[in-house]
């Protein structure tokens, strides 16, 4: 079972390698869309400390999402989805591979690089790591819930504004215990608690989310 | 060994066929014919499970074939080539051998590769190669795969007469280990084989 999810990421992280276009230009993505709010709103520090975790949460929530409706379109394209749906395992856990190396590629360098743009907005060291650890544990929520989208709009056209209108509403959860566990760091309440539900978020959803994923791509696929 | 029962097929509005059974024993090749659109490729997909029939029963081995363990019987070649542009034709060989489970050593995919013509060019991308060597790639799979009942949807598209026959001769030697075979085709191909039967669809 580990092996065909280790075999899964493994495939998908070299096509990645490969094709690194896409994974720069989420990336680039994040950051100019975090690094043009200090520049609309100037040098207000206050105000700009008082943005920064919905800013960056948003940010981050729209970046994963640019890269999702490739997430099994390569692979429906090609037949090799078929192929997957077709190996003697669940294609629950060939998803869940799939969903690791999603977040991986998409949502790790973002939580890398959260803590360097933090700087525009003039946060404090504690609300830096805030803002890196939340998005370090909210991120896979992200992938796992993007994956019932995308496959759900598998095929369809003009999928990828579906996608957005399907997971968005889905992510707010994400959102809210993202940026209010940065928030509660700068205002000393500790953010303990908004970071265990969003934990709590991020296993619910690889735990689940690929078995419901794996059901809509056998619709697709019929 | 893979019998199929009174299956009817329906396609939006439209039902391309039914009534359709067969029987298909080890070491037998089942020929599908019909026209374009008569619902080949839909038997097919039929038989792989990745389509329910509208009615009637699909059985393997006597058992419904809604299990892993039809699938770890089930070898499928679809018109798509499933392989990955961005992967060199040794590394979609070993990807795929492991995503479904089989066992495929590096040695005997290289064997493979220089099987279908690729020698040399296993290093190489698969979208440097043409149609057809990327087809071959996928036909590279067939040389070591050892699972009895093959599925094959157009499998002589856009290979030159060679590699056609090099293709029945993989197939033929399949049918003589006692393997089964479904395949749809447009020309004929001589396939040594214990019993031929051809099933005509519309």
């Amino acid at each position: 079972m580990l092996t065909l999810i280790a075999a899964v990421i493994k495939r998908d992280l070299k096509l990645a390698m490969r094709r690194q276009a896409d994974m720069v230009s989420a990336i680039f993505f994040f950051i100019i869309v975090v690094s043009l709010f200090p520049l609309g709103i100037g040098p207000e520090a206050d105000l700009l400390r008082k943005l920064a975790p919905g800013v960056l949460w948003v940010a981050a929530l729209l970046a994963t999402m640019l890269s999702l409706p490739r997430l099994f379109a390569d692979d429906h394209r090609d037949g090799t989805l078929e192929q997957l749906a077709l190996a003697p395992h669940p294609l629950g856990l060939v998803v869940t591979g799939k969903v690791i190396a999603h977040w991986l590629v998409s949502g790790l360098p973002l939580a890398l690089i959260a803590p360097v743009l933090g700087l525009q907005f003039d946060l404090s060291t504690e609300a830096l790591l805030a803002v890196t650890l939340s998005i370090l544990i909210g991120t896979p929520a992200l992938s796992g819930i993007g994956a019932i989208g995308a496959a759900l709009t598998l095929g369809l056209r003009g999928g990828g504004v579906l996608i957005s209108l399907l997971v968005l509403p889905l992510y707010i959860p994400v959102l809210i215990f993202g940026a209010g566990a940065v928030d509660a760091t700068v205002t000393g309440l500790g953010g303990e608690g908004h970071l265990s539900l969003l934990a709590a978020l991020t296993f619910a959803s690889i735990g689940f989310a690929p078995w419901a994923a794996a059901a809509a791509l056998k619709i697709a696929l019929e | 060994m893979l019998e199929a029962d009174n299956l009817e097929c329906v396609r939006g509005e439209r039902r391309l066929f039914a009534g359709i059974g067969f029987t298909l024993a080890a070491g037998e090749l089942l020929y599908l014919q019909g026209k374009n659109g008569s619902g080949k490729t839909s038997l097919l997909r039929m038989l792989i499970g990745l389509l329910p029939p509208e009615s009637g029963t699909i059985r393997w081995r006597g058992a419904a074939i809604k299990s892993d363990d039809y699938r770890a019987d089930l070898c499928y070649l679809g018109h798509l080539n499933a392989i990955k542009e961005e992967l060199t034709p040794l590394e979609n060989l070993l990807a795929g051998a492991r995503l479904a489970d089989a066992r495929l050593s590096e040695v005997e995919a290289l064997a493979a590769l220089e099987q279908v013509g690729l020698a040399g060019r296993e290093d190489l991308a698969c979208k440097y190669l043409s149609q057809g060597q990327k087809r071959r790639v996928a036909l590279a799979r067939l040389v070591n795969e050892k699972r009895p009942l093959w599925i094959l949807d157009e499998p002589f598209v856009a290979l030159d007469s060679a590699a056609v026959d090099w293709l029945a001769g993989i197939i033929s030697a399949h049918l003589q280990r006692g393997g089964l075979a479904v395949m749809t085709t447009h020309q004929r191909v001589d396939i040594a084989a214990g019993a031929l039967r051809e099933l005509r669809l519309g």
